[in-house]
């Protein structure tokens, strides 16, 4: 997708003005966050489950070649392949040949953030093979011709009126000529449009949440059944997954699962947890006849052993965002590129480079609370403080912004000349409030009282009163 | 009954805010550990904890201000700071500073050992009640991120507001929310700050509260600014003011007449 990080302040301007996405966004932070409290709440040993899935990922990142090649052979002995990519481009061009070599004219997609990491969906359309996304905000979206705005809720953007519309002018040609209104109805057209799709197409493209080592098995979880018949229906099915989705056990998959849906909706289990274990054997009554797992490395192992190591044990559960103030002011879409929020904010410096995406480690106030709520114990707000420090190493970023940190550094270094300093900042800014206590503007640096009064300074400052109180 | 740090000697980190802008936090401040029984003192080669320039990435100027305030602080019994941002980037944030110099590092786990914000201080550590402090007036509490979050500040404001007669606490919606001020922040994001300061100061008006407080100055002008700019009349104070009687002074951001 393009990337428009560079322009985050205009994007979030724009998302400010847009009431629909107002809307929505308020049904986010209402709704998502209480659903993860009360579910946390529910669970005495949640806590505890997070510390562990902390170090189930740990553990897979120390050990990352190791239990990869494990699960390669795994896939290899159940009767699949598998496809090492280190690039989006290798990638794609990976799951176009599996596509041309059987010949496929429509591809059915379950959700998967690494195909829109990777592009894929205008890819295929441009190479003459139709990809139709089969989860409902996906789809949604796609009609819509929008990237996601949120990594568990892509079309969490939308509201109801605008899926109305969207359906509206593009299910006539399936004979639903009326206007839907009612939410379940629209539901229920979809449905009906999706279910012819799943068994013609020659192909069904899935995500994974897991790539369990020991057994060979992706693993899925989804509310709607939609990657169950996207990659049972279609004679092929391909699994698409970032390197770090690999996971020793079931028994670690059983404990990380435990977290993931009570942290991203509240839930205790998705309604719908499927594992794909190679093709279909010859006593299975259904199944693909091919099952191909392409694993994209697309620069995480250069983030092994770095600073952003521990970005790589997220779980794509969608917290942070949920639980963001500043997502909640600006939307998925202000950030620029596939992930948004503050997991966005942290790692598409990495992916698409500091200079572009300057702004997103930036406008963050340090709130912690992404940090407070992530299943996997990603500090957040100390990788968002990395990018910062980066920026300023390679003086990308305003100079005046720069210039006013180092000026007040040369001063709060120096104690007796700070003193003087603040002394006669005190007197002016006094001076300016006349007796009102507080400055409408002020003659530089009006992001402050853009939006709000100065309050001013009650007279002298604290040290020069001390000091008199001292008798010094 | 005897206090428990009767006669201590505590150094008060004054932060720059408070020294600037409010005086009144200060010295409210001495008048509180000063009651709970401690010897003041305010060292005088104190500047500011250097959480802008940490904020802003400049890690080697973040650096020379932590080692002043090291040195600053070295030898007293406690450091207290009344704010929970300041105390929080001395308790927190300087052991990560010096991680990779070992020499300093000793100094800044040490001093981060002896650092506390001043409201837990007084609760967990000084045993102390406001007693004989009266405000008849309907007061909000606003959850700041690092007084929450990094100091783990809840329950103390809140028991020791109880402790003032006649005070009735009333609980905001999203109370836990962040104010929008972030320090630089507001500044270089002012139109996101905008909107994250109008929903706090929408759930602190509902709760149709006299006044707002917190125990972090930045947070309070941040919300006293957008108040005011709105046209609204409800008045914000550090919760240290409170607690040391001067809950009838005028607020932040008002004239002092």
């Amino acid at each position: 997708m393009q990337v428009t990080s560079r322009k985050f302040k205009e994007n979030a301007h724009d998302a400010m003005q847009d009431e629909n996405l107002r809307a929505a966004l308020g049904r986010v932070k209402q709704g998502f966050t209480t659903a993860r409290a009360n579910a946390a709440a529910e669970l005495p040993e949640f806590e505890d489950l997070r510390d562990q899935s902390r170090d189930i990922k740990d553990h897979v990142l120390e050990n990352l070649d190791y239990y990869l090649e494990y699960f390669e052979r795994k896939v290899i002995e159940a009767g699949g392949h598998v496809h090492w990519c280190s690039t989006a481009k290798e990638a794609r061009d990976t799951i176009l040949k599996i596509c041309r070599d059987v010949d496929a004219k429509t591809v059915t997609k379950g959700k998967s953030m690494i195909t829109e990491e990777i592009g894929l969906n205008k890819f295929l359309e441009s190479q003459g093979v139709e990809p139709i996304e089969t989860d409902l905000g996906e789809y949604i979206i796609q009609l819509a011709d929008e990237p996601p705005s949120h990594i568990i809720g892509p079309a969490v953007h939308k509201t109801k009126e605008q899926v109305t519309e969207l359906f509206h002018e593009h299910h006539q040609q399936y004979g639903y000529t009326e206007r839907e209104e009612d939410a379940e109805k629209l539901v229920g057209e979809a449905r009906a449009v999706l279910r012819h799709k799943y068994v013609t197409a020659d192909v069904g493209i899935t995500g994974a949440n897991f790539l369990v080592a020991e057994t060979g098995s992706t693993a899925i979880v989804t509310n709607e059944g939609n990657g169950d018949l996207t990659q049972s229906l279609a004679k092929t099915h391909i699994a698409v997954a970032s390197i770090e989705k690999v996971i020793p056990t079931l028994e670690d998959v059983s404990t990380v699962m435990r977290v993931l849906a009570r942290s991203a909706t509240g839930q205790e289990m998705s309604v719908y947890t499927t594992f794909s274990t190679g093709p279909k054997r010859s006593d299975d009554i259904d199944g693909p006849e091919n099952f191909h797992v392409v694993l994209l490395d697309g620069g995480r192992s250069e983030m092994i052993g770095t600073e952003l190591q521990e970005l790589l044990r997220c779980i794509r559960c969608g917290a942070c965002m949920n639980h963001c103030p500043v997502y909640h002011a600006v939307g998925g879409h202000s950030y620029g590129w596939v992930y948004p929020g503050p997991i966005g904010a942290a790692l598409n410096p990495q992916m698409v480079g500091i200079e572009e995406a300057r702004h997103l480690p930036n406008a963050s106030s340090f709130c912690g609370r992404c940090e407070e709520v992530c299943p996997v114990r990603i500090p957040l707000p100390k990788i968002l403080r990395f990018w910062r420090e980066k920026a300023f190493e390679q003086q990308i970023g305003p100079k005046p912004e720069r210039w006013g940190i180092e000026i007040w550094g040369f001063f709060a270094k120096r104690p007796w000349i700070y003193r003087l300093m603040t002394k006669a900042a005190v007197r002016v800014l006094k001076l300016m409030s006349g007796k009102k206590g507080k400055i409408r503007s002020l003659p530089f640096n009006n992001g402050w009282t853009a939006v709000r009064d100065l309050p001013a300074p009650q007279g002298a400052t604290f040290m020069e009163q001390w000091k008199k109180r001292e008798g010094k | 009954m005897s206090k428990p740090l009767e006669n201590v000697e505590v150094a008060l980190f004054v932060t720059c805010l408070v020294d600037i802008n409010r005086p009144s936090v200060g010295f409210a401040a001495v008048k509180l550990l000063e009651e709970a029984g401690c010897r003041v003192v305010v060292p005088d080669a104190q500047t500011c904890c250097g959480q802008p320039a940490y904020n802003s990435g400049d890690r080697s100027s973040t650096k020379d201000i932590a080692k002043n305030v090291i040195r600053a602080f070295k030898g007293y019994r406690y450091v207290v700071a009344p704010s929970g941002s300041c105390a929080g980037m001395i308790k927190k944030h300087y052991p990560e500073l010096f991680a990779d110099d070992p020499d300093i590092l000793l100094e800044a786990e040490e001093l981060a050992a002896r650092t506390h914000e001043l409201v837990s201080f007084l609760n967990d550590i000084a045993d102390f009640e406001p007693d004989d402090v009266k405000l008849d007036k309907k007061i909000t509490y606003h959850d700041s991120c690092s007084s929450l979050r990094e100091m783990k500040v809840k329950q103390q404001p809140r028991d020791l507001l109880g402790e003032v007669d006649d005070l009735e606490l009333i609980e905001a919606e999203d109370r836990e929310a962040c104010c929008g001020f972030g320090g630089t922040f507001c500044i270089k994001y002012s139109e996101i700050s905008e909107e994250m300061v109008d929903q706090k100061i929408s759930n602190l008006l509902a709760t149709k509260a006299d006044i707002v407080t917190a125990g972090d100055l930045g947070c309070l002008m941040n919300i006293a600014g957008r108040l005011s700019r709105k046209g609204h009349k409800m008045k914000v104070l550090h919760i240290a003011e409170i607690l040391a009687g001067m809950g009838d002074k005028p607020g932040i951001g008002e004239g002092q007449s």
